[in-house]
């Protein structure tokens, strides 16, 4: 066992014994590293000032993400890269490309969001050489600016993406091969870790049994593995956690598995990393992924998580259920497997018991005559917590008969919950506008919303009827839904 | 001799009028601006944390801090009782606003406490552990409640009245009456409130603020404190964001950290938590406007009678001057020839609303622009052609005077709006609208184009003045500084471009140093699009008398006439000499010639009686006009917005970058304001959008999606600003209001646009959806 974690910081190896399970990368680096460059705008992970990337390995090398540094906690850095805005200029003070065309455009007034919009620029300038506008947008949902409207912010990452500099210029590039080395030594140095400080434990256990035994011992502990929910425990309800379990490291939880029938998503994947599977198969599920939280989020979230958690608006929840996803619970004893509808019980209360963890979940693919789609309706587009999220998923018989029909929603209810009423109304029914204009009203049967600052009772009953009605037209070949870029644009 | 200040250079680097980057710029990026969270604290430094009230409206019975001063960390409980001066921090005068609530608490929230402890961590934890106790009072949270239950007004409300509206509004055949509601807007300046303050020997503390209004945070502090003014030097560098929020709303936590800091003979910070900042801060004001329109058949208006009622909050702060500003932009760039505007600021159980970008004048001109939309769909014509009809006229035309009774000289609207419909091609895309409507079920589409005409100048004659130090070092760098402070619009790179141009040196050798009240005294906010026009002057009146001692000098040792004394670049024509410039000021520093120099400025013509609503408020005006384009689903109620096309007029730009980076970031934040900003209290008077996980201002990707902006560049202004420039702060905000109206009229597509859609802002998808479906209902 040993008692410290070891990451890099910029140029520097840490060796850090010394912190509690609640202290935050951006308090981190601000207090204790006096690295103020990163900067705190709200400490929920929605504005995207503190974004730093963390650099880790994966499969395909080293991967570099950026993440909102105010919600990840100290302890889930283990084996990784940090790497601030201080990072990115010539030591001489010449500025990396991602930065100088942040000047030439005027990107900054106020730049106090700035830094983390660079972090996010430079983000998308190591991943990709010629990113469209909407990805540009993409890559900048989660950083908020109040002051430029944005325009010069996406020019610059037009300009910039053209500018592409020796590779001895970025630092990244640079180090690349160092850096790797250094965590593939943290990694296979690998023990489980526990640290305990003011009478809080942080345990980051070594292997996937490690967690399991841990987890047995420890019922009562708090699993984390983006911090993307739980960072919000901390920096807003200041709850205390003890003791922490850090997931996040572990490779058995991060594979994801594709079969003829089925992609299989280990409950540490995060959401930028199951998009890419999931969009092959379903490409609707992907459009909703690009809608979840900002980059940041989805790069530190995970679809695990997102089960774990049992909100009744997570987002994945409806697809999930609508296709007939199984779920996995792992305890040290063994595994149990359900539909994922029965793990959610009621408000705040799913089906895990104590020493029990999500492990995986198994998506169905759908059938080649399956109609397949998820609508997410929020206030704002983009890193928006859903009014209502709704799924459908159709399958027509040759006569134009609903052969099948799952139908499950977010937002409607304590939990999220199949539409079995209005798939009733359609199952065995010819798929026809007079029926759907029956079955519309069946909604009211399944669902009595609530009334809140995302949405009225009534907004979201009427809705949740419109939605089916998108469906049908949809099925129809007809438009019905705004697309603020083509798909082939995306 | 330096070399390159030798240079025979044809022009200086950054004068004014050529786009110039910001001067932190390089900072922003590097993340090296230093903002007062960023700053080095002394050791000891302590951290404020917030006890809030959770009632809206209760008679405090007890409050028990024992637990909270038990608590880990904990050095000092702060009450109303340890207050060694006025528990006040109203900027009014008023004395309605407590520091600590005593024995009520008026809004939810309201701060009863501050805890001081050794980190910020555990300041917030201990503030969360008082128990207080409550007897609850009746409340109301908005204007219909405050009708309901007869709430009294914050402030002395106003009236503007011209000609006879009360008979002649019977008069012609077409009238219309009704309501708008018009919702609020949290600033989210990213960078929340934080003040930071040290103290001195005797009396004496310096506080770091993110203020928008130096002074005032100097005099609250002061007053607080129950000591001089001159003992407390306030210090603001740049804000990470403003926008009005950090007009007023500084005071308290500057009050907060200096009183302990006093007291505790340590440095104190106090940064509230986002999501504290957003409950205890004011925010733009929610409207209800109700009109009463009269008009003839073509849609030319005869006659208009408004009230403006305004959710002010539970304290005056700046509703009056902000209703007033509604009412003087309730005329948007229309003629009325006969008026009546009323405003009700009304007391809410909310937290106190306060400044936001436009003060009032956008709720104003959205009424005004209300009416318009009523009265073309009234009529069933295209709004533009209603708003032509109605725009003041040229002088002579008789259609120039305000409902205050100033007399509009600079008129340019209609100039802007014709080269926009031509540059726009709004015609042609208006028609293909109409068509796409007929033949789409679900996607409807609006077009939009709205005017802006916005009234610049304080309407407190006072604060219209402004001051600035320059010095010139004898190795010829300059030191500048000013009244204004940088929220992040440029405004120092814009004086400094005034001073280096005025010296015709290089922008580089002036250093733009921080805002404090040591060194030019008695400003006025950084506010009301004020800040180049006030303090641009006030640095050349300082540049122009320094100039002027180096003339003479020049004139005395070169044995020259002064009209053969000639600045050019970073040197200096004296008769057939030239002289770099470093080499003169050494000179004229050996001769003792003072080299520094404090200027002033008052803005000319402005004068304004309240009482009698007549005057002339407004130096001159700016104007500008958008239009926008955007997509609905009628299913939903979501959009888009595809296209925005904007000709604004800054007069003769300082900085064409900076104003067109003002203009589309005003325009967004405009958008925000009318779209998805949406402020959301629960029936026990919590604000339940307090982070920006739940109240939500626009993306990126909520941009339009084509998005054109351009400055009318023949324009100068009329009255002689520095550098025939005019304001941009604010104006162009106004301009989103295409946005909302183009969203009205894909709305009114579904009922073939007989019928004007009422739509009421923010316009969510909730009440765009909800609109399609009255629409579609009758």
């Amino acid at each position: 066992m040993n008692s410290a974690i070891r990451f890099i910081l910029n140029g520097e190896d840490v060796t850090l014994g010394d912190f509690s399970p609640t202290d935050t990368l951006l308090d981190h680096l601000r207090l204790t590293r006096r690295l103020t460059g990163t900067k705190e705008g709200c400490a929920e992970g929605d504005c995207g000032a503190c974004t730093v990337l963390v650099g880790r390995l994966t499969e395909t090398g080293l991967r570099y993400e950026g993440v909102n540094a105010c919600i990840r906690l100290v302890g889930s850095m283990h084996g990784t890269h940090v790497v601030t805005i201080e990072h990115l200029a010539a030591s001489d003070g010449t500025l990396h490309p991602v930065q100088q065309a942040m000047v030439d455009c005027h990107g900054s007034q106020c730049g106090f969001c700035t830094p983390g919009f660079v972090m996010s620029l430079y983000g998308l300038w190591l991943s990709n050489e010629n990113p469209s506008r909407a990805e540009i947008e993409s890559a900048l949902q989660g950083n908020l600016c109040r002051c430029t409207g944005y325009e010069p912010i996406v020019k610059a990452a037009e300009q910039v993406a053209k500018a592409r500099p020796s590779s001895l210029f970025d630092p990244l590039e640079r180090d690349r091969t160092e850096i790797m080395a250094k965590l593939w030594s943290i990694r296979s140095a690998m023990e489980t870790i526990v640290i305990e400080k003011d009478g809080a434990r942080s345990i980051i256990p070594a292997s996937l049994e490690a967690f399991a035994e841990t987890l047995s011992n420890e019922p009562q502990a708090t699993i984390v593995a983006g911090a993307t929910d739980v960072g919000l425990w901390v920096t807003k309800q200041m709850r205390k956690l003890d003791p922490v379990i850090f997931i996040n490291h572990l490779p058995e939880l991060q594979t994801i598995t594709v079969e003829p029938n089925s992609i299989t998503i280990g409950a540490g994947v995060s959401y930028s990393e199951a998009h890419g599977f999931l969009e092959a198969v379903i490409p609707a599920f992907g459009v909703l992924i690009d809608r979840i939280g900002g980059q940041q989020v989805r790069n530190a979230g995970t679809i695990g998580g997102n089960i774990a958690n049992g909100s009744p608006i997570g987002d994945t929840p409806p697809p999930l259920i609508a296709l007939g996803s199984q779920l996995t619970l792992r305890s040290h004893s063994g595994r149990r497997t359900m539909p994922l509808e029965s793990y959610f019980l009621d408000y705040g209360k799913q089906d895990r018991m104590a020493g029990e963890f999500v492990e995986k979940i198994s998506v169905p693919r759908p059938p080649e005559n399956a109609h397949f789609a998820v609508y997410k309706i929020s206030k704002r587009r983009d890193e928006d917590i859903s009014a209502l999220c709704g799924a459908f998923n159709l399958m027509i018989d040759l006569d134009g008969h609903v052969e099948n029909i799952r139908i499950a929603f977010g937002g409607m209810a304590a939990t999220p919950k199949r539409a079995t009423h209005v798939e009733q109304a359609l199952i065995g029914k010819p798929w026809r506008w007079d029926m759907i204009a029956a079955a519309r009203e069946a909604f009211d049967q399944d669902y009595q919303p609530l009334t809140d600052w995302r949405a009225s009772a009534e907004y979201r009953s009427l809705t949740a009827k419109n939605l089916l009605t998108r469906f049908f037209l949809e099925t129809a070949g007809a438009p019905a839904q705004l697309q603020r870029f083509e798909m082939e644009e995306a | 001799m330096d070399k390159t200040t030798f240079e025979m250079k044809p022009a200086i680097d950054g004068p004014m009028h050529v786009s110039r980057k910001h001067d932190s710029a390089h900072k922003h990026v590097t993340g090296t601006a230093e903002y007062i969270d960023d700053i080095p604290e002394p050791v000891g430094t302590l951290h404020g944390g917030l006890g809030l009230a959770d009632r809206a409206h209760a008679k405090i019975l007890s409050i028990d801090l024992d637990a909270v001063r038990a608590a880990p960390g904990v050095v000092w409980v702060m009450t109303a009782d340890d207050i060694p001066g006025a528990n006040d921090v109203a900027s009014t005068g008023k004395h309605d606003e407590p520091l600590l609530a005593t024995d009520l608490v008026q809004f939810h929230g309201q701060p009863i406490f501050a805890v001081f402890a050794e980190t910020r961590d555990l300041a917030r934890r201990a503030a969360k552990l008082a128990k207080i106790q409550y007897s609850d009072l009746p409340h109301w949270t908005d204007i219909d409640g405050a009708r309901e239950n007869g709430a009294p007004l914050v402030t002395e409300p106003m009236t503007l009245r011209r000609g006879e509206p009360e008979t002649e509004i019977e008069k012609p055949p077409l009238r219309i009456q009704a309501s708008m509601n018009i919702g609020g807007q949290e600033h989210f300046y990213l960078e929340s409130h934080i003040a930071f303050a040290i103290p001195g020997e005797d009396e004496d503390v310096t506080v770091w603020s993110s203020t928008q209004h130096p002074s005032e945070v100097q005099h609250m502090v002061a007053h607080v404190l129950g000591i001089s003014n001159h003992a407390v030097e306030v210090k603001t560098r740049r804000m990470g964001g403003g926008f009005g929020g950090k007009e007023t709303q500084s005071n308290q936590f500057a009050a907060l950290a200096a009183v302990a800091a006093k007291k505790l003979k340590r440095a104190v910070k106090f940064r509230p938590d986002r999501d504290e900042d957003m409950v205890v801060t004011g925010k733009r004001h929610d409207f209800r406007v109700d009109y009463d329109v009269a008009f003839d058949e073509k849609g030319k208006i005869h006659a208009v009678d408004a009230t403006y009622a305004a959710r002010c909050g539970y304290s005056a702060d700046l509703s009056g001057p902000v209703t007033d500003r509604a009412l003087f932009h309730a005329d948007s760039s229309y003629f009325y020839p006969h008026v009546r505007l009323t405003s009700q600021p009304l007391k809410t159980h909310t937290v106190s609303n306060t400044a936001f970008r436009g003060f009032g004048g956008p709720q104003g001109l959205l009424g005004g622009e209300r009416i318009i939309e009523e009265i073309a769909y009234a009529v069933g014509k295209d709004p533009l052609e209603i708003r032509k009809l109605n725009f003041y006229g040229q002088r002579g035309s008789g259609r120039t005077v305000t409902p205050y009774h100033q007399d509009i000289h600079d008129n340019v609207i209609a100039r802007i709006v014709d080269e926009l419909v031509a540059s726009s091609d709004y015609k042609k895309r208006r028609k293909a609208i109409l068509k796409f409507n007929e033949t789409s079920p679900v996607i409807r589409k609006g077009i939009a184009l709205t005017p802006v005409k916005f009234g610049i100048s304080f309407t407190l004659t006072a604060y219209n003045q402004a001051g600035a130090l320059v010095h010139v070092y004898s190795d010829g760098s300059i030191h500048l500084n000013h009244g204004g402070t940088e929220m992040g619009q440029g405004l120092y790179t814009k004086v400094a471009q005034v001073v280096a141009d005025c010296f015709q040196v290089d922008i580089d050798r002036v250093k733009i140093t921080a805002t404090t009240t040591g060194k030019v005294p008695n400003t006025s906010a950084t506010a009301a699009s004020s800040g180049s026009d006030l303090n641009g002057m006030a640095a050349y009146d300082a540049c122009r008398q320094i100039k002027e001692r180096l003339i003479e000098f020049a004139a005395r040792q070169w044995q020259v006439n002064r009209d053969r004394i000639e600045f050019l670049p970073n040197r200096v024509k004296i008769g057939n000499e030239i002289v770099p410039f470093d080499t003169f000021i050494k000179a004229a520093y050996f001769d003792r010639v003072q080299l520094s120099a404090a200027g002033f400025y008052k803005t000319p013509k402005i004068h304004w009686d309240r009482a009698a609503g007549r005057g002339h408020p407004f130096y001159y005006f700016a104007y500008g006009a958008a239009v926008s384009e955007v997509s609905i689903d009628t299913l939903t109620g979501e959009y888009i917005v595809e296209r925005t096309d904007i000709l604004h007029d800054v007069g003769k730009s300082l900085n064409p970058a900076l104003d067109i980076g003002q203009i589309e970031g005003a325009f967004v934040q405009g958008m925000g304001w009318l779209t998805t900003e949406e402020l959301w209290w629960d029936t026990k008077g919590r604000l339940r959008t307090h982070a920006p996980s739940t109240y939500k201002i626009p993306l990126a990707s909520d941009r339009p999606k084509i998005f054109n902006v351009k400055l009318a560049e023949w324009s100068e202004n009329a009255e002689p600003t520095i550098g025939r420039s005019k304001a941009v702060g604010e104006p162009p905000f106004m301009l989103a209001i295409s946005v909302l109206e183009a969203i009205s009229m894909a709305v009114a597509s579904v009922a073939d646009y007989a019928v004007c859609p009422r739509l009421d802002a923010p316009a969510t998808p909730e009440r765009v959806l909800m609109a399609v479906e009255r629409l579609k209902a009758l």
